[in-house]
């Protein structure tokens, strides 16, 4: 990892507290899971708005180019 | 900070997504449609067989959107959603990776996280259970194969985790070129063994009550009841252009997030007395 041999001020050195910046991480990460779950699984495993196919129809393509399972 | 690396990294994810889309539109369409057009021609030779058995024929799904919809909008809208995901979630890990993996750079950190991404959320899952097109996948089994390929995604992602946890503690005692080849070869074992354990699609109880004991549900040839072949199987040439053109899309996406995110992210941590380090991305990142 360290092949390049980078003088340590060019390094990474900030730390971000993670308590302070905890709940924009979580959010964060939970809204692009949230994201990923309408795209790749919604509508056909399961599904939240019942036996809509809407969102499943209109990314149907991206769903299975994704390496989502699909019917 | 933590809000400027997360907007940049939804915004170097939508743009990946939309670059990964151009590619999708000329490279996996055309692929698409052969798989759809076999689907189709399948469907009419089985309900011909159907209708010669004297069996009732089955239902046709309606089409809620066009096939032009699908293949120029909606697989746009879709990956480019997906890119910003990507983005965002990239930027969480690169937000808590910073400082904490030891002695890199900010571009070689963007590079190691997006390898990261592009091997636990896609690549590893693709190993075991690879991106099928349309016409491969009996809607029965989805809620099992859905499972099974989170199953796969999750278990990639966290043994990962750990093993750059476990990369880090074993430093002090093997150096960091061993330590990172020891973490390597626990993730290998760790996924592995998951791999090995979780079925084959085909082998499901499903299929191998409908279709017989095959590895996947790739179709096979369509016989009649003498045993004829009156529809051939799926074409093996589609599928492999497929799958590798997905791989390659994927490649694509999580490089340009890499790429993009590191010199923004360098702009971003470096002190703000130094002098601007120059933009451009044709820069030299070694030392």
């Amino acid at each position: 990892m360290s092949s390049v041999s980078a003088p340590t001020s060019t390094a990474t050195p900030v730390v971000l507290p993670v308590s302070k910046a905890v709940m924009w991480l979580v959010g964060t990460a939970v809204l692009a899971f949230a994201v990923y779950y309408f795209i790749g699984v919604d509508q056909g495993a399961v599904s939240v708005f019942g036996k809509d196919m809407h969102i499943h129809e209109f990314v149907h393509d991206a769903r299975h180019f994704l390496g989502f399972p699909c019917h | 900070m933590e809000k400027k690396l997360i907007l940049r990294g939804i915004i170097v994810g939508a743009f990946a997504g939309l670059l990964a889309f151009v590619f999708a539109r000329i490279f996996a369409e055309p692929q698409i449609n052969k798989a759809i057009d076999y689907e189709s021609g399948r469907d009419a030779a089985q309900a011909a067989l159907d209708k010669a058995a004297g069996l009732p024929a089955a239902a046709a799904d309606p089409d809620l959107f066009s096939r032009t919809v699908q293949a120029d909008v909606g697989i746009g809208v879709g990956m480019v959603f997906f890119g910003m995901a990507m983005g965002a979630l990239f930027a969480v890990a690169y937000a808590v990776c910073l400082g904490r993996v030891g002695n890199l750079r900010a571009r070689n950190l963007a590079l190691l996280v997006a390898g990261g991404g592009f091997l636990g959320i896609y690549l590893v899952p693709f190993l075991k259970y690879p991106a099928n097109p349309p016409a491969i996948g009996h809607e029965d089994t989805i809620k099992d194969r859905t499972g099974l390929y989170l199953v796969m995604v999750v278990c990639s992602l966290a043994f990962l985790v750990g093993a750059a946890v476990l990369g880090r503690r074993l430093r002090s005692r093997f150096g960091n070129w061993n330590a990172t080849l020891l973490a390597a070869g626990a993730f290998v074992v760790a996924i592995g063994v998951v791999m090995a354990l979780l079925p084959e699609l085909g082998h499901l109880a499903y299929n191998k009550e409908n279709f017989g004991n095959h590895a996947t549900e790739t179709p096979l040839p369509l016989t009649d009841d003498k045993g004829r072949i009156v529809y051939p199987g799926f074409p093996a040439d589609v599928l492999f252009s497929f799958r590798f053109y997905s791989v390659a899309a994927q490649l694509l996406l999580w490089a340009v997030i890499g790429l993009c995110f590191g010199p923004l992210a360098e702009r971003l941590l470096a002190p703000r007395s130094a002098p601007a380090p120059s933009v451009g991305r044709a820069e030299p990142v070694g030392a």
